[in-house]
C-alpha cells in the first residue's frame, strides 16, 4: 500500500524554475505516466521523488509522511534509468542481488529472491553473464529485475525503453504492462512518447515548462484535452487547430475556418455553449478522424481540394485545403487517389473541441 | 571490401612494419646495452668495438651487493677452494669480499638504497593516487565553488621545474628535520604527483556515468558505499594508469633525492652514479645496479597491463 503525494513542489536550477507548484496524488498500485517534451521537468520530478534531486519548496509525501529530507537510500523506492545503469563489473546475478546486499538478508534468502525475480523476467539463463554481453532488451529486463527484487514501495522509471529500437520498444511496452498487472506496485513512468503513455498509464500527467497541464486517464486526456498544448501533444497524427469564427445560420450554427467562403455546419446548441466566445479568440480543434470526407456532395459537406496524401498502411492522412487553412483528415487507405482531387468534407460536431486562443484553455464544449 | 587489399595497401603495411621495427630497436638498444653490460666480465665491458658475444657472468651482481677490496696477491689454492662459488667469481676479477671480525660478509650500500626507493615510491604512489582519486571524485560529482580556478591552481604547481624550489625546500626541510628521511621524500613526491593524479583521475571520473552511483543510492547504499562498491571498480583502469605514472616519477626522481638525502633515506638513483667515482669505475657493477633498478617499474607495468589496455566503458550504459 503506497501512496505518493506531491504538494506545491518547486524546483529551481539556478534562476530557472523547472518545477512550478506541482500538486499530484498517486494512489496505491496506480501506474502514472509523466508525459511531456524534453526539458518540461518530468525527469526532475521523478528524480525528486527518488531523492536524487533536492526540492526548493513544497512536500513530497510517501504514505502520508514527508520524505523530502530523507536520503534516496531511506525512501525505499526503486528506479530504472534510461541508460539502464547496470554495473559493468558485476554479473547479472550480482547486479540483481546488489540492492538486497544493502539489507541484512542472508545469502540463501538473497539467492532465492534473485532467482524468483529472474524467473518472472525470464532472465535465469543470463544470470552468469556480464551486462556487456546482453542485448538491449535483456539489459532492460535486468534493470527492471534489479528494481523489483527489493519489493520497493514504488517503482520509478525514467524513459526505460527510450534507448531501444522501435520493434523492441513495442515488445517491452507490453511486457512492462504485463508485469505491472502481475506484480502490482505503485509506478511512475516518465516518457516523451505519447503512444507509450497512452498504452501504459492508468492516469497520464502532462507537463509543459514545469507546469502540470492535465491529469487524467488516457481516454480523458485524448477526448477531453484541457488546453491547446495537451490537445496537440497527445494523439498522432496531431489534432488540427484553426482559428474559427462562429455565426448563426437559420436552424444551425456555422463554424468558418481559414477565411473560407462557407462554414461547417454545427448544431445550434453550440452558440449557447460557447457563451459569448463566438467572435474572435476562438480556435477549433478537430482530430483527423473527426474530419469526414466524401466523394459526392451532400447536405452539410463543404467542397475542398486535397493537397497531400500520406498512406500509412491501415489508413491515409489527407491534407485538405479549407480557405487558407490546411485540415488533415483520416480516410480509408486509397480513398483519395492523389493531390488535386475535389472532395467534400464535414466536421463531426461530437469530436470538435473549442479553445480560447488567449489562454489556450478548452472551453469544454461537448456536442 | 575489407578482405580485399590493394597492392599499395600491402606496400604501405610493409613500410609501416619496417618503421615500427626500427623505432623499437632504437628504444630497446639502451636496455640491451645495460642488460648485456651487467653480465659481462669487467675487462670486456669497455672494449672497442663492443663485445657482443661473451660468456655471461654473475660477478657484477655479487660485487653490487657486497663490499670489496683489491687483492694484493692472488688467493692461495686453499683459500680459493674454501670460498663459496660467488666469492670465487670475485677472486677471478682480482678483488675480495670484505668481511667483519666474525667473518660475516659486508653488504654494500645498494640493497638499503633499493629498499629506500621501494618504500618511498610505493608509499608516495599510494598517497598521491588515493588523495587524487578522492579529490577528482569531488570535483567531478559535486558543484564546487570556483571549481575551474581550484583545478587551475592545482595544476599550476607543475608550471615550473621542481628543481627551482630545491634550495628553499632543502632549507625548510633542514629546519623541520625532514632532510634525509623517508617521510620527507614521501611528502615531496606525493606533492609532485598529486596535481597530476587529480587531473588524470578527474578525466577518468568524468567518464564514469553518474547514473551508476545514483542507481546504487536508490538501491539503498550511502554515497561512500556507492563510491567504494561502484565507482572504484569502474575507475580501476584510470587508477592503474595514474599509479604507473606516479610510480615511475617517484622511482626515477634524481635531483631532490640527491639534495635531500645522503645516507639513511637515500634512494637508488643518486647512489648508482656515486659509485662511478669510487676508484676506477667498474661499469659492469653500475650496469648491474641500473638493470635491477629497471625491474620494479617493468614488473609493475606488466602486472597492470590489462588495466592499462582495457577500454574504459564496455557497453553496459546505452547512450
Amino acid at each position: 500500500m503506497t501512496q505518493i503525494e506531491l504538494r506545491g513542489v518547486q524546483k529551481y536550477f539556478g534562476a530557472v524554475q523547472v518545477i512550478k507548484d506541482l500538486n499530484l496524488k498517486i494512489d496505491d498500485n496506480e501506474f502514472i505516466v509523466l508525459l511531456g517534451q524534453s526539458g518540461c521537468g518530468k525527469t526532475t520530478t521523478l528524480r525528486a521523488i527518488a531523492g536524487l534531486e533536492t526540492i526548493d519548496g513544497g512536500d513530497i509525501l510517501i504514505d502520508g509522511k514527508p520524505v523530502q529530507h530523507l536520503k534516496a537510500a531511506d525512501r525505499d523506492i526503486a528506479m530504472v534509468f534510461q541508460s539502464f545503469s547496470l554495473y559493468p563489473h558485476m554479473s547479472v546475478y550480482e547486479n540483481v542481488a546488489f540492492p538486497l546486499r544493502a539489507t541484512r538478508k542472508s545469502r540463501a534468502e538473497i539467492d532465492s529472491e534473485v532467482r524468483s525475480v529472474a524467473k518472472t523476467l525470464q532472465i535465469t539463463d543470463l544470470l552468469e553473464k556480464k551486462p556487456s554481453a546482453l542485448s538491449g532488451g535483456d539489459m532492460q529486463r535486468v534493470a527492471i529485475g534489479r528494481a523489483l527484487v527489493r519489493r520497493p514501495k514504488a517503482m520509478l522509471m525514467d524513459e526505460p525503453i527510450g534507448a531501444l529500437d522501435a520493434k523492441l520498444r513495442e515488445e517491452m511496452r507490453a511486457e512492462i504492462k504485463r508485469l505491472h498487472i502481475k506484480q502490482g506496485s505503485t509506478s511512475i513512468y516518465v516518457t516523451h512518447d505519447q503512444i507509450e503513455a497512452m498504452s501504459l498509464a492508468d492516469r497520464i500527467v502532462i507537463m509543459h515548462e514545469g507546469v502540470l497541464q492535465q491529469v487524467g486517464s488516457p481516454d480523458e486526456v485524448y477526448s477531453h484535452p484541457a488546453n491547446l498544448f495537451v490537445a496537440q501533444f497527445v494523439g498522432s497524427p496531431v489534432m488540427n487547430v484553426a482559428e474559427a469564427s462562429v455565426t448563426e445560420k437559420a436552424a444551425s450554427a456555422s463554424v468558418t475556418v481559414g477565411g473560407a467562403a462557407a462554414g461547417f455546419e454545427f448544431p445550434r446548441a453550440l452558440l449557447s455553449k460557447l457563451n459569448g466566445h463566438a467572435s474572435g479568440q476562438l480556435a477549433l480543434g478537430i482530430r483527423p478522424e473527426g474530419v469526414i470526407v466524401r466523394r459526392e456532395a451532400a447536405e452539410g459537406f463543404l467542397p475542398v481540394e486535397t493537397k497531400i496524401v500520406e498512406p500509412l498502411g491501415s489508413f491515409d492522412i489527407v491534407d485538405l485545403m479549407v480557405g487558407s487553412k490546411m485540415l488533415r483528415a483520416r480516410t480509408k487507405s486509397g480513398f483519395v487517389s492523389g493531390p488535386g482531387e475535389k472532395v467534400f468534407a464535414r466536421i463531426d460536431p461530437a469530436q470538435a473541441h473549442f479553445f480560447d486562443t488567449a489562454s489556450g484553455r478548452s472551453l469544454g464544449v461537448r456536442l | 571490401m575489407a578482405a580485399v587489399r590493394t597492392s599499395s595497401e600491402i606496400g604501405f603495411n610493409r613500410v609501416a612494419i619496417v618503421a615500427v621495427l626500427v623505432v623499437t630497436i632504437i628504444f630497446l638498444a639502451p636496455i640491451y646495452w645495460i642488460a648485456s653490460t651487467a653480465f659481462k666480465p669487467r675487462n670486456l665491458a669497455t672494449t672497442i668495438p663492443p663485445t657482443v658475444v661473451f660468456q655471461p657472468e654473475i660477478s657484477p651482481f655479487v660485487k653490487l651487493f657486497t663490499k670489496r677490496s683489491q687483492l694484493r696477491s692472488p688467493p692461495t689454492p686453499e683459500e680459493y677452494a674454501a670460498a663459496p662459488w660467488w666469492e670465487r667469481v670475485v677472486f677471478n676479477g682480482g678483488e675480495k669480499i670484505v668481511r667483519d671480525g666474525k667473518g660475516r660478509v659486508q653488504w654494500s650500500g645498494y640493497p638499503s638504497r633499493f629498499m629506500n626507493s621501494l618504500i618511498v615510491a610505493i608509499t608516495s604512489t599510494i598517497l598521491a593516487v588515493g588523495m587524487g582519486t578522492f579529490t577528482a571524485y569531488g570535483f567531478s560529482r559535486f558543484r564546487v565553488k570556483g571549481e575551474a580556478d581550484l583545478l587551475f591552481f592545482i595544476l599550476s604547481t607543475r608550471m615550473l621545474p621542481p628543481v627551482v624550489v630545491a634550495i628553499p625546500m632543502f632549507l625548510m626541510y633542514r629546519a623541520v628535520g625532514l632532510n634525509d628521511s623517508h617521510l620527507g621524500l614521501i611528502i615531496l613526491y606525493t606533492a609532485f604527483n598529486l596535481s597530476f593524479s587529480v587531473w588524470l583521475m578527474k578525466g577518468f571520473m568524468d567518464e564514469i556515468p553518474k547514473e551508476y552511483e545514483e542507481a546504487a543510492l536508490v538501491d539503498g547504499y550511502t554515497r561512500m558505499e556507492a563510491f567504494f562498491k561502484i565507482v572504484l571498480p569502474e575507475a580501476a583502469t584510470g587508477i592503474a594508469a595514474t599509479a604507473v605514472f606516479c610510480f615511475i616519477t617517484a622511482w626515477n626522481e634524481y635531483a631532490f633525492a640527491l639534495i635531500m638525502t645522503n645516507r639513511r633515506a637515500q634512494t637508488a638513483p643518486p647512489f648508482i652514479p656515486s659509485q662511478v667515482g669510487a676508484g676506477l669505475p667498474d661499469w659492469t657493477v653500475i650496469a648491474a645496479g641500473t638493470f635491477l633498478f629497471l625491474l620494479p617499474v617493468a614488473i609493475f607495468t606488466f602486472l597492470l597491463r590489462n588495466h592499462l589496455l582495457r577500454g574504459m566503458s564496455f557497453g553496459a550504459i546505452r547512450k
